[in-house]
């Protein structure tokens, strides 16, 4: 997608003069700013660029942004972009989505451009509430959350979305969140570059329903022990002194350890490119939420051919068997008879 | 073999006959019919074909519920339909004979398969005794012939088991009635060889099985003519057989072409729309992309994500799939953007009836959407007449940067017909600009693109599509201020961009062409006007000229633009005190008429999954001449 003849940008050339209308505080801001910041560094052009979304808070992003974009209708952002994708695969398109978004009403076109590995960034804002409509449980709120829908506590067992992009053959998916520019960046270029559907949940605060969300693991003082980074080709370790360390058990399961119990050796190198999602899976589920040491970084990123790559190589290939198409020739191509 | 009635046989000569193969849905008595109508095609006739069969892949075998029929009216004139009812009756089996006998003319020939007349087959059919011996086919001509032995005795040289063999009796049963009509026979072998080459032993079978059949109406002394009907004389040109599915894939390739924009279509496989997708997959060479899509909503989400890409994007579906489809349609109608909605009706409500017609869907691709939502509708006609149909809501869609609604349904898709073949060079050229630069200025020299600034004539607005520098912009489903597409709450704002809408779409009706009528006596001439709309044009059009040939005066016009409709039809309906509409609904044109221009409109209404009779619509405008004004 790199162009040399792509002119040299700004973060203001990237910013459209719609006034940025999201609560004051709200993560979304810094998920912009990173984004913003972060274009005129990926060698692609304002006009070659598309922001689709959905419904929801997270869904006014493409208002924002000084390029081509929809806001579409609830849930389908990733069925439109994928439109969008396979009519043009000369296009940089991204698509922006929430829990609600992305993993409830739109859950299935979710899944489905994952698994056909349609060329898009996907960005799904995880603030684990409904901010829109003002303060419902989402598909990955914990259990117990009290809400205006659920005043007794939900029942209902969330999505641990970046287990499901893997279940639904994602080739690449990555966790990052608002507090961090620098990272998000990281994360948002490696997504980018990515031939494929890109799936990265961004952890986002919404002080204005769900206020902290995430403060167990995303404080200053909580990240050095509750955050685990991964890095693909080094070992899996983190805390203040990278005491501790992930290993894979005798029982083939996932734990966190103390790299003084273990040795140094036995910490896990953390590998994206493993072909089998196995490990990745499990890496997935070394949290049960927010609250306990969770890994963010590229849990996955693997080859595979692109759905636009493949719809395109068909028509090339229809027209050297076929030659171009003749109108004329198609109508007569049944039976005919003269009259 | 020769393709006239050999000597010691008479020959008689018809002007048209009505022919129903019926069997078990696993007999191929569809592939049967199918064959019978290319061949009379190819020869020259003037032909309408209805198939009618199950929705379940294979009912119980033997059963009322499995029975498949597929009914063909070969002319040596132009003829409209498949027929009222038919004069020859193929029954495969009892069930056939007894879900289909109530059709036959009295009078008509039935062809039996007298093998399958046992006792289980009986029971299943819900026969106590055997009609072949019971007398209760008196009025018809009776022609037993034992198909299935007659089939395993002809293939025997395949080495074919007669378990296997027995499959092959639909080509005995089509080779006699290839030779009862006289059909020339190589177009059927040489089918034959190319449909079913890949397996030589049962390519040999059928052709034998075919060869067998046609030959024993040759030599058996049991029929004591056989048939001529002459080819018709149509009006001169290039002609091939069509069916509804196809003239629509054909028309979505050549709107293609004549736009000069790739065809997108995004779809879900549902009945009975999906020999569109087939059709239109099979045709990548003319850049045509397909995409089988996760669901119905993500196949007219990704048209309209295509469409915003700048491709001519299409949706093809039938009515469980509008409903879903309707929230997306919605966000077309803000975005403004060309989208083709296409909607083969079948039966309803819920999953109603799949494999059989209806057109009930008109209110809803009239009112379907929540919020003011107008969409401009298409109507066809006949099978061939979709593919004009397909580019003239293509045109609409474009030019009006509009979604538009195309409705067919599943008489017209599965039918078929002659066609004559248009030249290529005369179809209309319906290619529009992309925007290419700012239009609006700033007011202090400099220039800006506004996405929703219209082109006063048609208010569509510019289709401004990714990789043009400069018109990067955002649409989306909140509403939007005039002009600059902006977000607006403005509640002016909201009235105004409401109307526009309406006027836009209101406005196509000085684009269409008008209705035409046909009233010899000039307008207001006959004392009943009959407006149809969809596929019952032919029904209405025979039904039209039985009752003239009764010396009595009818007018009749048929829609093909429903939204809005052809500015000259509020004058016609003024010109006549009567006006009948023939619905295969409840009357929902009828309805709409009636709200509009305050027209006394009566229905005559038929919802039986099947089309109607020209003589019922004959005997309803009767009815209607005789009655008191
Ligand atoms: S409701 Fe929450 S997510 Fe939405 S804008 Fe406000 S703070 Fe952000």
């Amino acid at each position: 997608m790199t162009d040399v003849s792509v002119p040299v940008t700004t973060k203001k050339d990237w910013t459209s003069d719609q006034e940025v209308r999201w609560c004051p505080g709200c993560g979304d801001y810094s998920i912009l700013t990173a984004v913003q910041m972060l274009m005129p560094e990926l060698g692609d052009t304002r006009e070659n660029t598309v922001f689709v979304s959905g419904i929801g808070c997270s869904s006014r992003f493409p208002y924002y942004m000084n390029t081509y974009g929809i806001h579409s209708i609830h849930g389908r952002a990733p069925a439109v972009a994928t439109g969008v994708a396979v009519a043009r695969p000369d296009l940089s398109v991204w698509v922006i989505t929430g829990d609600g978004d992305g993993l409830s009403i739109g859950g299935n076109h979710l899944i489905h451009a994952l698994r056909r590995n349609v060329n898009l960034t996907i960005l799904l804002f995880n603030n684990q509430i409904y901010g829109l409509t003002k303060g419902q449980y989402s598909p990955t709120s914990e259990v117990g959350k009290v809400t205006k829908s659920t005043p007794f506590g939900s029942i209902d067992h969330p999505f641990n979305p970046i287990s499901l992009a893997l279940g639904a053959e994602a080739t690449f998916v990555a966790r990052t969140h608002d507090m961090d520019r620098k990272h998000m960046q990281e994360v948002f270029r490696r997504a980018h570059r990515h031939r494929g559907a890109a799936f990265v949940e961004i952890y986002q605060n919404c002080n204005v329903f769900n206020d902290g969300a995430f403060d167990q693991i995303l404080s200053k003082e909580a990240r050095p022990t509750n955050l685990i980074p991964l890095e693909h080709g080094q070992p899996i370790r983190f805390g203040a002194d990278h005491e501790k360390g992930v290993i894979v058990d005798g029982q083939g399961k996932a734990r966190i350890v103390d790299v003084a119990d273990v040795g140094e050796d036995a910490i896990l190198v953390h590998d994206e490119q493993r072909a089998e999602p196995g490990l990745a899976f499990m890496l997935s589920r070394l949290a049960t939420g927010p609250y306990e040491p969770t890994p963010v970084g590229v849990f996955r990123a693997v080859d595979r051919p692109t759905y636009g790559e493949e719809v395109q190589r068909q028509l090339v290939a229809a027209q050297e068997r076929q030659g171009p198409g003749d109108l004329a020739a198609l109508l007569r191509s049944g039976a005919t008879w003269e009259v | 073999m020769t393709d006239i009635a050999a000597p010691g046989h008479q020959s008689t000569e018809l002007d048209r006959v009505v022919i129903r193969f019926a069997g078990d849905s696993g007999d191929g008595m569809q592939l049967t019919g199918d064959r019978f109508t290319s061949a009379s095609a190819v020869f020259g006739n003037d032909l309408s074909t209805l198939p009618d069969y199950p929705a379940e892949i294979r009912a119980p075998a033997g059963t009322l519920a499995g029975v498949s029929a597929f009914q063909v009216h070969i002319s040596d004139h132009d003829i409209l339909t498949p027929g009222d009812s038919p004069s020859v009756l193929v029954a495969m089996n009892p069930a056939a004979l007894k879900a289909n006998l109530h059709d036959l003319l009295p009078g008509g020939t039935l062809i039996v398969n007298s093998d399958a007349f046992e006792e289980r087959n009986l029971t299943k059919a819900g026969y106590a005794e055997n009609p072949l011996g019971d007398g209760s086919l008196k009025a018809f001509t009776v022609y037993e012939v034992p198909m299935t032995s007659l089939t395993v005795e002809a293939t025997k040289p395949t080495g074919a088991k007669p378990r296997d063999a027995e499959r092959s009796k639909n080509f005995f049963a089509l080779g006699v009635i290839s030779w009862m009509y006289t059909r020339p026979t190589e177009p059927t072998l040489e089918w034959i060889q190319s449909k079913f080459g890949n397996n030589q032993t049962v390519a040999e079978a059928n052709t034998l099985a075919f060869k067998a059949g046609y030959n024993f109406g040759e030599t058996a002394e049991l029929f004591e003519s056989n048939y001529q009907v002459k080819p018709a004389a149509l009006e001169p040109g290039l002609y091939t057989q069509i069916s509804g599915n196809v003239a629509v894939a054909y028309g979505l390739i050549a709107a293609g072409q004549l736009s000069k924009l790739p065809v997108f279509l995004g779809s879900y496989p549902i009945t009975p729309a999906s020999d569109i997708l087939h059709e239109l997959s099979r045709h990548k060479n003319f850049g045509v992309r397909t995409l089988q899509a996760e669901d119905e909503i993500a196949g007219v989400s990704s048209a309209i994500g295509a469409a915003f890409a700048g491709h001519l994007a299409v949706t093809t579906t039938s009515g469980p799939g509008i409903d879903l489809k309707s929230e997306a349609i919605g966000l077309a109608v803000s975005l403004e953007l060309p989208l083709l909605i296409i909607d083969i009706q079948r039966g309803g409500p819920s999953t109603g009836l799949p494999t059989k017609t209806e057109q009930a869907d008109l209110l809803l691709a009239l009112f379907g959407r929540h919020g003011e939502a107008p969409v401009p509708i298409v109507a066809a006609k006949t099978p061939a007449h979709c593919f004009e149909a397909t580019i003239e809501a293509a045109r609409i869609a474009l030019k009006y940067r509009t979604p538009v609604f195309l409705l067919s349904d599943g008489y017209l898709a599965n039918g078929a017909e002659p066609w004559k073949l248009p030249d290529v060079a005369t179809l209309p050229d319906i290619a529009v600009p992309f925007a290419d630069g700012p239009n609006h200025d700033r007011g202090d020299g400099t220039r800006e693109f506004w996405p929703y600034l219209r082109d006063p004539e048609t208010l569509a607005r510019p289709w401004a599509i990714p990789g043009t520098p400069g018109l990067e912009h955002r649409i989306g489903g909140l509403e939007k201020a005039d002009g600059t597409g902006n977000i607006s709450y403005d509640p002016a704002n909201h009235e105004h961009m409401v109307r526009l809408r309406q006027a836009k779409v209101d406005g196509i009706a000085d684009d269409i062409a008008p209705v035409e009528l046909d009233d010899p006596d000039g307008p207001g001439g006959a004392p009943v006007l009959v407006v149809g709309w969809g596929s019952t044009y032919g029904t209405i059009a025979a039904a039209v000229r039985r009752v003239r040939a009764r010396g009595l005066k009818v007018a009749q016009a048929h829609l093909i633009h429903l939204q809005p409709f052809p500015p000259n039809l509020e004058d016609i309906l003024g010109r006549y005190d009567k006006v009948l509409v023939p619905e295969m609904n409840l009357g929902q044109l009828a309805f709409v008429l009636r709200g509009r221009y305050l027209t006394n409109a009566q229905s005559i209404n038929k919802v039986q999954g099947l089309p109607f009779k020209a003589a019922e619509i004959e005997s309803a405008i009767v009815q209607l001449l005789e009655s008191n004004p």
